[in-house]
Protein backbone atom coordinates (compact mmCIF):
# COMPACT_ATOMS: atom_id res chain seq x y z
CA UNK A 1 0.00 0.00 0.00
CA UNK A 2 3.12 2.34 0.71
CA UNK A 3 4.64 1.72 -2.54
CA UNK A 4 1.38 2.03 -4.01
CA UNK A 5 0.61 5.53 -2.43
CA UNK A 6 3.51 7.03 -3.67
CA UNK A 7 3.16 6.27 -7.47
CA UNK A 8 0.13 7.82 -6.60
CA UNK A 9 1.47 10.97 -5.80
CA UNK A 10 4.15 10.71 -8.60
CA UNK A 11 1.03 9.83 -11.08
CA UNK A 12 -0.94 12.91 -10.12
CA UNK A 13 2.00 15.27 -10.56
CA UNK A 14 2.51 13.59 -14.18
CA UNK A 15 -1.09 14.25 -14.78
CA UNK A 16 -0.61 17.54 -13.72
CA UNK A 17 2.67 18.21 -15.99
CA UNK A 18 0.59 16.67 -18.89
CA UNK A 19 -1.91 19.00 -18.25
CA UNK A 20 0.66 22.02 -18.89
CA UNK A 21 1.93 20.66 -22.00
CA UNK A 22 -1.25 18.75 -23.89
CA UNK A 23 -4.06 21.77 -23.31
CA UNK A 24 -3.77 25.38 -24.13
CA UNK A 25 -7.03 25.63 -23.54
CA UNK A 26 -7.29 27.25 -20.11
CA UNK A 27 -10.77 25.39 -18.40
CA UNK A 28 -9.47 22.10 -19.99
CA UNK A 29 -5.96 22.64 -18.32
CA UNK A 30 -7.46 23.82 -15.15
CA UNK A 31 -9.86 20.49 -15.13
CA UNK A 32 -6.93 18.39 -16.12
CA UNK A 33 -4.34 19.41 -13.21
CA UNK A 34 -7.42 19.50 -10.58
CA UNK A 35 -7.95 15.73 -11.93
CA UNK A 36 -4.15 15.24 -11.13
CA UNK A 37 -4.27 16.99 -7.62
CA UNK A 38 -7.31 14.43 -6.72
CA UNK A 39 -5.18 11.62 -7.90
CA UNK A 40 -1.98 12.67 -5.41
CA UNK A 41 -4.64 13.44 -2.60
CA UNK A 42 -5.83 9.97 -2.88
CA UNK A 43 -1.60 8.90 -3.05
CA UNK A 44 -1.38 11.01 0.00
CA UNK A 45 -3.78 9.36 1.99
CA UNK A 46 -3.03 6.12 1.02
CA UNK A 47 0.30 6.76 2.09
CA UNK A 48 -0.81 8.33 5.23
CA UNK A 49 -3.13 5.02 5.92
CA UNK A 50 0.18 2.52 5.31
CA UNK A 51 1.91 4.59 7.82
CA UNK A 52 -0.62 4.17 10.83
CA UNK A 53 0.70 1.63 13.55
CA UNK A 54 -0.04 -1.72 13.91
CA UNK A 55 -1.79 -2.73 17.25
CA UNK A 56 0.47 -5.00 18.23
CA UNK A 57 3.43 -2.36 17.85
CA UNK A 58 1.71 0.40 20.21
CA UNK A 59 2.21 0.84 23.45
CA UNK B 1 27.28 35.76 -18.44
CA UNK B 2 27.87 39.17 -16.33
CA UNK B 3 25.88 38.80 -13.06
CA UNK B 4 22.97 41.59 -13.14
CA UNK B 5 23.44 44.01 -10.49
CA UNK B 6 20.95 45.56 -8.39
CA UNK B 7 21.19 49.85 -7.65
CA UNK B 8 23.35 49.85 -4.96
CA UNK B 9 20.93 51.01 -2.09
CA UNK B 10 18.42 48.54 -2.75
CA UNK B 11 22.31 46.16 -2.14
CA UNK B 12 22.07 47.64 0.92
CA UNK B 13 18.50 46.83 2.03
CA UNK B 14 18.75 43.47 0.79
CA UNK B 15 21.72 42.58 2.91
CA UNK B 16 20.37 43.89 6.04
CA UNK B 17 17.32 41.80 5.67
CA UNK B 18 19.56 38.95 4.76
CA UNK B 19 21.62 39.43 7.86
CA UNK B 20 18.30 39.23 9.75
CA UNK B 21 17.57 35.71 8.32
CA UNK B 22 19.82 33.72 10.51
CA UNK B 23 17.43 34.78 13.79
CA UNK B 24 14.62 33.27 11.89
CA UNK B 25 16.97 30.05 12.71
CA UNK B 26 17.35 30.58 15.61
CA UNK B 27 13.94 31.00 16.74
CA UNK B 28 13.23 27.56 15.53
CA UNK B 29 15.94 25.76 16.88
CA UNK B 30 14.96 27.01 20.30
CA UNK B 31 11.06 26.33 19.76
CA UNK B 32 12.25 22.99 18.65
CA UNK B 33 14.21 22.69 22.29
CA UNK B 34 11.39 23.72 23.98
CA UNK B 35 8.44 21.51 22.46
CA UNK B 36 10.84 18.82 23.09
CA UNK B 37 12.02 16.30 26.36
CA UNK B 38 14.55 18.46 28.81
CA UNK B 39 16.57 15.40 28.60
CA UNK B 40 17.22 15.80 24.81
CA UNK B 41 17.25 19.30 24.50
CA UNK B 42 21.65 20.02 24.32
CA UNK B 43 21.11 17.13 22.15
CA UNK B 44 18.49 19.19 19.76
CA UNK B 45 20.56 22.42 20.27
CA UNK B 46 23.65 20.52 18.77
CA UNK B 47 21.68 18.85 15.94
CA UNK B 48 20.65 22.18 15.25
CA UNK B 49 23.89 23.44 14.87
CA UNK B 50 25.05 20.80 13.57
CA UNK B 51 21.99 21.01 10.95
CA UNK B 52 23.38 24.47 9.71
CA UNK B 53 27.05 23.91 9.30
CA UNK B 54 26.36 20.51 7.07
CA UNK B 55 23.51 22.78 5.42
CA UNK B 56 26.07 25.62 4.54
CA UNK B 57 28.88 23.62 3.52
CA UNK B 58 26.92 21.34 1.04
CA UNK B 59 24.96 24.32 -0.27
CA UNK B 60 28.66 25.59 -0.67
CA UNK B 61 29.87 22.33 -2.47
CA UNK B 62 27.24 21.96 -4.74
CA UNK B 63 24.08 23.05 -3.77
CA UNK B 64 23.85 26.65 -5.31
CA UNK B 65 25.90 25.30 -8.42
CA UNK B 66 22.68 23.06 -9.25
CA UNK B 67 20.44 25.76 -7.61
CA UNK B 68 21.80 28.93 -9.81
CA UNK B 69 19.90 32.11 -10.16
CA UNK B 70 17.48 34.06 -12.55
CA UNK B 71 19.73 34.54 -15.49
CA UNK B 72 22.27 31.96 -15.06
CA UNK B 73 23.26 29.34 -17.18
CA UNK B 74 20.95 25.90 -16.55
CA UNK B 75 19.96 22.96 -18.40
CA UNK B 76 17.03 22.88 -20.10
CA UNK B 77 14.79 20.44 -21.87
CA UNK B 78 12.63 20.98 -25.03
CA UNK B 79 8.99 19.82 -24.31
CA UNK B 80 6.35 20.26 -27.53
CA UNK B 81 8.82 23.45 -28.16
CA UNK B 82 9.21 25.08 -25.04
CA UNK B 83 12.23 25.23 -22.73
CA UNK B 84 12.12 23.76 -19.57
CA UNK B 85 14.82 24.94 -17.37
CA UNK B 86 15.19 21.52 -14.51
CA UNK B 87 18.36 22.43 -13.33
CA UNK B 88 21.36 25.08 -13.05
CA UNK B 89 25.19 24.85 -14.24
CA UNK B 90 27.36 26.61 -12.41
CA UNK B 91 30.43 25.31 -11.50
CA UNK B 92 30.52 23.79 -7.92
CA UNK B 93 32.35 25.39 -4.66
CA UNK B 94 31.29 29.39 -5.56
CA UNK B 95 33.68 29.20 -8.51
CA UNK B 96 32.96 32.03 -11.38
CA UNK B 97 30.87 34.17 -8.30
CA UNK B 98 32.09 37.48 -8.26
CA UNK B 99 31.56 38.36 -4.48
CA UNK B 100 30.94 42.75 -5.42
CA UNK B 101 27.39 42.89 -5.19
CA UNK B 102 26.07 41.36 -7.90
CA UNK B 103 22.46 39.75 -7.51
CA UNK B 104 24.02 36.25 -7.64
CA UNK B 105 26.55 36.86 -4.93
CA UNK B 106 23.52 38.16 -2.79
CA UNK B 107 21.63 35.49 -3.96
CA UNK B 108 24.38 32.54 -2.51
CA UNK B 109 24.57 34.62 0.65
CA UNK B 110 20.44 34.53 1.14
CA UNK B 111 21.00 30.89 0.29
CA UNK B 112 22.97 29.81 2.50
CA UNK B 113 20.93 30.67 5.00
CA UNK B 114 18.21 29.81 3.55
CA UNK B 115 19.21 26.20 3.38
CA UNK B 116 20.17 26.33 7.06
CA UNK B 117 16.58 27.11 7.70
CA UNK B 118 14.69 24.42 5.72
CA UNK B 119 17.44 21.90 7.14
CA UNK B 120 16.36 22.92 10.68
CA UNK B 121 12.31 21.77 10.32
CA UNK B 122 12.60 17.76 10.07
CA UNK B 123 14.78 17.82 13.32
CA UNK B 124 11.38 19.04 15.21
CA UNK B 125 9.82 16.25 13.77
CA UNK B 126 12.27 14.03 15.20
CA UNK B 127 12.87 15.09 18.29
CA UNK B 128 13.90 12.57 21.42
CA UNK B 129 14.84 9.69 18.90
CA UNK B 130 16.79 10.80 15.17
CA UNK B 131 20.20 10.12 15.78
CA UNK B 132 22.81 13.07 15.61
CA UNK B 133 24.86 11.49 12.68
CA UNK B 134 21.93 10.47 10.80
CA UNK B 135 20.25 13.75 10.96
CA UNK B 136 23.62 15.17 9.64
CA UNK B 137 23.34 12.88 6.81
CA UNK B 138 20.11 13.86 5.78
CA UNK B 139 20.84 16.84 6.17
CA UNK B 140 23.79 16.92 3.62
CA UNK B 141 21.59 15.17 0.63
CA UNK B 142 18.43 18.04 1.49
CA UNK B 143 21.23 20.67 1.56
CA UNK B 144 23.36 19.22 -1.51
CA UNK B 145 20.58 18.09 -3.97
CA UNK B 146 16.52 18.58 -3.02
CA UNK B 147 16.32 21.96 -2.25
CA UNK B 148 17.95 23.45 -4.61
CA UNK B 149 16.33 21.18 -7.29
CA UNK B 150 13.27 22.97 -6.08
CA UNK B 151 14.57 26.26 -5.71
CA UNK B 152 16.13 26.57 -8.67
CA UNK B 153 12.72 25.78 -10.04
CA UNK B 154 11.15 28.58 -8.29
CA UNK B 155 14.19 31.02 -7.65
CA UNK B 156 16.24 30.33 -10.22
CA UNK B 157 14.32 30.67 -13.53
CA UNK B 158 13.17 27.14 -13.53
CA UNK B 159 10.42 25.62 -15.32
CA UNK B 160 8.31 26.58 -12.54
CA UNK B 161 8.82 30.21 -12.85
CA UNK B 162 8.77 30.02 -16.39
CA UNK B 163 4.89 28.85 -16.58
CA UNK B 164 4.00 32.45 -17.13
CA UNK B 165 6.17 33.12 -19.89
CA UNK B 166 6.43 29.83 -21.72
CA UNK B 167 2.24 28.95 -20.86
CA UNK B 168 0.70 32.07 -20.10
CA UNK B 169 -0.59 30.26 -16.44
CA UNK B 170 -0.43 33.65 -14.45
CA UNK B 171 3.09 34.84 -13.57
CA UNK B 172 4.69 31.74 -12.89
CA UNK B 173 4.83 30.10 -9.36
CA UNK B 174 5.54 32.60 -7.45
CA UNK B 175 6.87 32.44 -3.73
CA UNK B 176 8.13 35.37 -2.38
CA UNK B 177 9.95 34.26 1.03
CA UNK B 178 9.99 30.73 0.37
CA UNK B 179 6.74 29.24 1.73
CA UNK B 180 7.36 26.40 -0.75
CA UNK B 181 10.84 26.45 -1.42
CA UNK B 182 11.82 26.46 2.24
CA UNK B 183 8.67 25.80 4.54
CA UNK B 184 6.78 23.37 2.81
CA UNK B 185 9.78 21.35 1.84
CA UNK B 186 11.11 21.16 5.49
CA UNK B 187 7.78 20.32 6.57
CA UNK B 188 7.52 17.24 3.53
CA UNK B 189 10.80 16.40 4.83
CA UNK B 190 9.96 16.17 8.08
CA UNK B 191 6.66 14.12 7.34
CA UNK B 192 9.44 11.64 5.54
CA UNK B 193 11.29 11.26 8.53
CA UNK B 194 8.16 10.95 11.01
CA UNK B 195 7.33 7.99 9.26
CA UNK B 196 10.42 6.82 8.64
CA UNK B 197 11.50 6.89 12.31
CA UNK B 198 8.21 6.22 13.84
CA UNK B 199 6.32 7.67 16.78
CA UNK B 200 8.23 8.13 20.38
CA UNK B 201 8.35 4.87 22.65
CA UNK B 202 4.53 5.14 24.45
CA UNK B 203 3.22 7.58 22.45
CA UNK B 204 0.69 5.42 21.45
CA UNK B 205 -0.58 2.99 22.91
CA UNK B 206 -2.44 -0.81 22.30
CA UNK B 207 -6.09 0.79 23.49
CA UNK B 208 -5.94 3.53 21.34
CA UNK B 209 -5.18 6.33 23.43
CA UNK B 210 -2.29 8.89 22.30
CA UNK B 211 -1.28 10.70 25.78
CA UNK B 212 0.04 14.05 25.37
CA UNK B 213 4.16 14.57 26.31
CA UNK B 214 4.22 18.10 26.64
CA UNK B 215 7.48 20.14 25.78
CA UNK B 216 9.88 21.10 28.77
CA UNK B 217 10.01 24.62 28.33
CA UNK B 218 7.10 26.94 27.17
CA UNK B 219 9.35 30.10 27.32
CA UNK B 220 12.09 28.74 25.16
CA UNK B 221 9.42 28.74 22.41
CA UNK B 222 7.43 31.75 23.18
CA UNK B 223 10.81 33.52 22.78
CA UNK B 224 11.55 31.57 19.56
CA UNK B 225 8.28 32.84 18.08
CA UNK B 226 9.84 36.51 18.65
CA UNK B 227 13.14 35.62 17.09
CA UNK B 228 11.48 33.63 14.47
CA UNK B 229 9.15 37.37 13.15
CA UNK B 230 12.49 38.89 13.38
CA UNK B 231 14.14 36.75 10.94
CA UNK B 232 11.01 36.42 8.79
CA UNK B 233 10.95 40.01 7.91
CA UNK B 234 14.20 39.65 6.92
CA UNK B 235 13.33 36.82 4.93
CA UNK B 236 10.39 38.24 3.09
CA UNK B 237 12.04 41.21 2.25
CA UNK B 238 14.92 39.82 0.85
CA UNK B 239 13.32 37.04 -1.08
CA UNK B 240 10.83 39.78 -2.50
CA UNK B 241 13.63 42.21 -3.74
CA UNK B 242 16.01 38.82 -4.91
CA UNK B 243 13.09 36.82 -6.87
CA UNK B 244 10.65 39.12 -7.80
CA UNK B 245 12.63 42.57 -8.25
CA UNK B 246 10.70 44.14 -5.31
CA UNK B 247 12.13 47.58 -4.50
CA UNK B 248 13.42 48.49 -0.75
CA UNK B 249 10.50 50.57 -0.45
CA UNK B 250 8.34 48.14 -0.96
CA UNK B 251 9.33 46.71 2.66
CA UNK B 252 7.14 48.04 4.45
CA UNK B 253 3.96 46.51 3.42
CA UNK B 254 5.86 43.16 3.50
CA UNK B 255 6.99 44.01 7.21
CA UNK B 256 3.45 44.78 8.06
CA UNK B 257 1.81 41.50 6.17
CA UNK B 258 4.37 39.35 8.02
CA UNK B 259 3.55 40.79 11.24
CA UNK B 260 -0.52 40.93 10.79
CA UNK B 261 -0.16 37.11 9.63
CA UNK B 262 1.81 35.79 12.79
CA UNK B 263 -0.62 37.29 14.85
CA UNK B 264 -4.10 36.92 13.32
CA UNK B 265 -2.79 33.38 12.83
CA UNK B 266 -1.83 33.07 16.98
CA UNK B 267 -4.65 34.64 17.89
CA UNK B 268 -6.86 32.59 16.10
CA UNK B 269 -4.88 29.16 17.45
CA UNK B 270 -5.30 30.63 20.93
CA UNK B 271 -9.10 31.29 20.23
CA UNK B 272 -9.51 27.90 18.52
CA UNK B 273 -7.98 26.45 21.69
CA UNK B 274 -9.49 28.05 24.73
CA UNK B 275 -12.80 27.12 22.75
CA UNK B 276 -12.26 23.70 22.98
CA UNK B 277 -10.19 22.58 26.20
CA UNK B 278 -10.97 25.75 28.43
CA UNK B 279 -7.73 27.25 28.27
CA UNK B 280 -5.27 28.50 25.70
CA UNK B 281 -2.69 26.22 24.73
CA UNK B 282 0.86 28.10 24.32
CA UNK B 283 2.62 25.37 22.23
CA UNK B 284 -0.30 25.55 19.82
CA UNK B 285 -0.55 29.27 19.65
CA UNK B 286 3.59 29.29 19.41
CA UNK B 287 2.76 26.86 16.25
CA UNK B 288 0.30 29.18 14.68
CA UNK B 289 2.47 32.13 15.53
CA UNK B 290 5.30 30.40 13.27
CA UNK B 291 2.48 28.62 10.95
CA UNK B 292 1.40 32.76 10.13
CA UNK B 293 4.79 33.92 9.22
CA UNK B 294 4.91 30.66 7.25
CA UNK B 295 1.95 31.04 5.05
CA UNK B 296 2.46 34.76 4.96
CA UNK B 297 6.07 34.09 3.19
CA UNK B 298 4.60 33.30 -0.07
CA UNK B 299 2.08 36.32 -1.19
CA UNK B 300 3.49 39.31 2.13
CA UNK B 301 4.58 41.03 -1.12
CA UNK B 302 1.48 40.99 -3.36
CA UNK B 303 -1.22 41.22 -0.84
CA UNK B 304 -3.07 44.06 1.19
CA UNK B 305 -2.96 44.21 5.28
CA UNK B 306 -6.36 43.38 5.46
CA UNK B 307 -5.89 39.60 2.94
CA UNK B 308 -2.65 38.96 4.98
CA UNK B 309 -4.97 38.87 8.34
CA UNK B 310 -7.34 36.60 6.33
CA UNK B 311 -4.59 34.93 5.01
CA UNK B 312 -2.76 33.93 8.30
CA UNK B 313 -6.52 33.66 10.06
CA UNK B 314 -7.13 30.45 7.79
CA UNK B 315 -3.68 29.15 8.19
CA UNK B 316 -3.81 29.38 11.94
CA UNK B 317 -7.03 27.53 11.96
CA UNK B 318 -5.91 24.98 9.51
CA UNK B 319 -2.84 24.70 11.35
CA UNK B 320 -4.50 24.27 15.08
CA UNK B 321 -7.01 21.10 13.34
CA UNK B 322 -4.24 19.70 11.61
CA UNK B 323 -2.03 18.99 14.29
CA UNK B 324 -5.04 17.51 16.33
CA UNK B 325 -5.88 15.33 12.84
CA UNK B 326 -2.04 13.86 11.88
CA UNK B 327 -1.13 13.42 16.31
CA UNK B 328 -4.47 11.75 16.83
CA UNK B 329 -6.09 10.05 13.38
CA UNK B 330 -2.75 9.80 11.66
CA UNK B 331 -0.92 8.48 14.04
CA UNK B 332 2.49 10.97 13.15
CA UNK B 333 4.49 11.87 16.21
CA UNK B 334 5.98 15.15 15.36
CA UNK B 335 6.66 16.77 18.81
CA UNK B 336 7.74 20.00 17.05
CA UNK B 337 4.82 20.66 15.16
CA UNK B 338 6.55 20.77 11.79
CA UNK B 339 4.54 18.63 9.40
CA UNK B 340 1.63 21.05 10.12
CA UNK B 341 3.48 24.27 10.86
CA UNK B 342 5.76 24.38 7.95
CA UNK B 343 4.16 21.68 5.38
CA UNK B 344 0.47 22.56 5.66
CA UNK B 345 0.98 26.38 6.76
CA UNK B 346 3.15 26.65 3.56
CA UNK B 347 1.10 25.21 1.27
CA UNK B 348 -1.98 27.63 2.51
CA UNK B 349 0.39 30.37 1.76
CA UNK B 350 1.03 28.78 -1.78
CA UNK B 351 -2.95 28.85 -2.25
CA UNK B 352 -3.56 32.05 -0.78
CA UNK B 353 -1.55 33.83 -2.85
CA UNK B 354 -3.34 32.20 -6.09
CA UNK B 355 -6.13 33.69 -4.62
CA UNK B 356 -5.24 36.88 -2.92
CA UNK B 357 -1.98 37.76 -5.06
CA UNK B 358 -2.39 41.47 -6.77
CA UNK B 359 0.13 42.71 -8.62
CA UNK B 360 0.72 46.27 -8.67
CA UNK B 361 4.36 46.17 -9.60
CA UNK B 362 6.03 44.57 -12.03
CA UNK B 363 6.85 41.00 -11.03
CA UNK B 364 10.61 39.63 -12.49
CA UNK B 365 10.51 36.64 -14.22
CA UNK B 366 12.71 34.71 -16.72
CA UNK B 367 12.47 34.44 -20.38
CA UNK B 368 14.50 31.27 -21.87
CA UNK B 369 17.53 31.62 -20.24
CA UNK B 370 18.32 35.13 -20.03
CA UNK B 371 15.73 37.84 -20.72
CA UNK B 372 14.64 39.41 -17.57
CA UNK B 373 10.87 40.85 -18.68
CA UNK B 374 8.26 42.83 -16.48
CA UNK B 375 4.68 42.30 -15.81
CA UNK B 376 2.03 44.46 -14.71
CA UNK B 377 -1.72 43.98 -13.73
CA UNK B 378 -4.04 41.07 -13.02
CA UNK B 379 -2.45 37.60 -13.67
CA UNK B 380 -5.26 35.06 -14.73
CA UNK B 381 -4.25 31.78 -13.91
CA UNK B 382 -2.26 32.31 -11.01
CA UNK B 383 -4.20 30.03 -8.96
CA UNK B 384 -3.41 27.34 -11.43
CA UNK B 385 0.18 27.97 -11.34
CA UNK B 386 0.08 28.29 -7.57
CA UNK B 387 -1.75 24.83 -7.57
CA UNK B 388 1.00 23.15 -10.30
CA UNK B 389 3.90 24.24 -7.71
CA UNK B 390 1.42 22.49 -4.97
CA UNK B 391 1.63 19.29 -6.87
CA UNK B 392 5.33 19.39 -7.67
CA UNK B 393 5.39 19.34 -3.88
CA UNK B 394 3.54 16.61 -3.27
CA UNK B 395 4.08 14.49 -6.16
CA UNK B 396 7.69 15.10 -6.47
CA UNK B 397 9.23 16.58 -3.65
CA UNK B 398 7.86 14.00 -1.18
CA UNK B 399 8.38 11.02 -2.97
CA UNK B 400 11.99 11.77 -3.83
CA UNK B 401 12.97 13.26 0.25
CA UNK B 402 10.98 9.92 1.88
CA UNK B 403 12.60 7.84 -0.77
CA UNK B 404 15.86 9.29 0.09
CA UNK B 405 15.85 9.17 3.61
CA UNK B 406 14.64 5.29 3.47
CA UNK B 407 17.43 4.73 1.31
CA UNK B 408 20.06 6.18 3.91
CA UNK B 409 18.17 4.63 6.85
CA UNK B 410 18.62 0.89 6.08
CA UNK B 411 22.35 2.38 5.57
CA UNK B 412 23.13 3.72 8.39
CA UNK B 413 19.55 3.54 11.24
CA UNK B 414 18.10 6.84 12.12
CA UNK B 415 16.53 5.82 15.02
CA UNK B 416 18.29 5.72 18.54
CA UNK B 417 18.25 2.77 20.55
CA UNK B 418 15.60 2.04 23.11
CA UNK B 419 18.12 2.23 25.76
CA UNK B 420 19.21 5.77 23.97
CA UNK B 421 15.79 6.74 24.29
CA UNK B 422 15.09 5.81 27.72
CA UNK B 423 17.87 7.56 28.87
CA UNK B 424 17.58 10.61 26.63
CA UNK B 425 19.38 11.78 24.03
CA UNK B 426 21.61 14.23 25.99
CA UNK B 427 23.20 11.65 28.02
CA UNK B 428 23.16 8.67 25.20
CA UNK B 429 24.43 10.74 22.04
CA UNK B 430 26.92 13.58 23.90
CA UNK B 431 27.32 11.99 27.45
CA UNK B 432 26.05 14.95 29.30
CA UNK B 433 22.54 17.09 29.87
CA UNK B 434 21.43 20.29 28.97
CA UNK B 435 20.44 20.67 32.47
CA UNK B 436 22.76 18.89 35.22
CA UNK B 437 21.04 20.66 38.24
CA UNK B 438 17.79 19.40 37.38
CA UNK B 439 16.31 16.46 39.33
CA UNK B 440 15.57 14.14 36.71
CA UNK B 441 11.82 12.33 37.00
CA UNK B 442 12.14 8.65 37.81
CA UNK B 443 9.08 7.63 35.90
CA UNK B 444 10.93 8.83 32.45
CA UNK B 445 13.44 5.73 33.55
CA UNK B 446 10.82 2.89 34.32
CA UNK B 447 10.83 0.05 31.28
CA UNK B 448 7.67 0.46 29.35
Amino acid sequence: MKVVGFLMLLAGWFLVLAAIVLFASPPLRAAFALTGMAVEALGLILAFRSHLIPREEKG
Amino acid sequence: MPAPRLAEVTTVACIFFIFLVPLAAAGLALMNVGLGRSRSAGHMMMASLSALAVAGLAYFVCGFAWQGFIGGPGHALNLAGKNWNWIAAEPFFFRKLSFDGSAASLVALFQIFCVGLAALIPLGSGADRWRLRASCLSTGVLAAVIFPLFAHWVWGGGWLAQLGVNYGIGRGFLDVGGAGSIQALGGLTALAVTWILGPRRGKYSADGMAPAIPGHNAVLVLFGCVLALVGWVGLNSAGAILFTGGEPSGTALIGINTMLAASASALTAAFITKIRFGKPDASLTANGWVGGLVASSASCAFVSPAEAVVIGSIAGAVITFAIEWLELRMEVDDPGGSVSVHAVGGICGLLALGVFGQFQRPVLNVVGDSLPSTMIGIAPGQWLAQLIGVATLLGFVLPLTYGVNRLLNRFYPFRVSVEGERQGMDLHELGAGAYPEFITHTDEFLPR
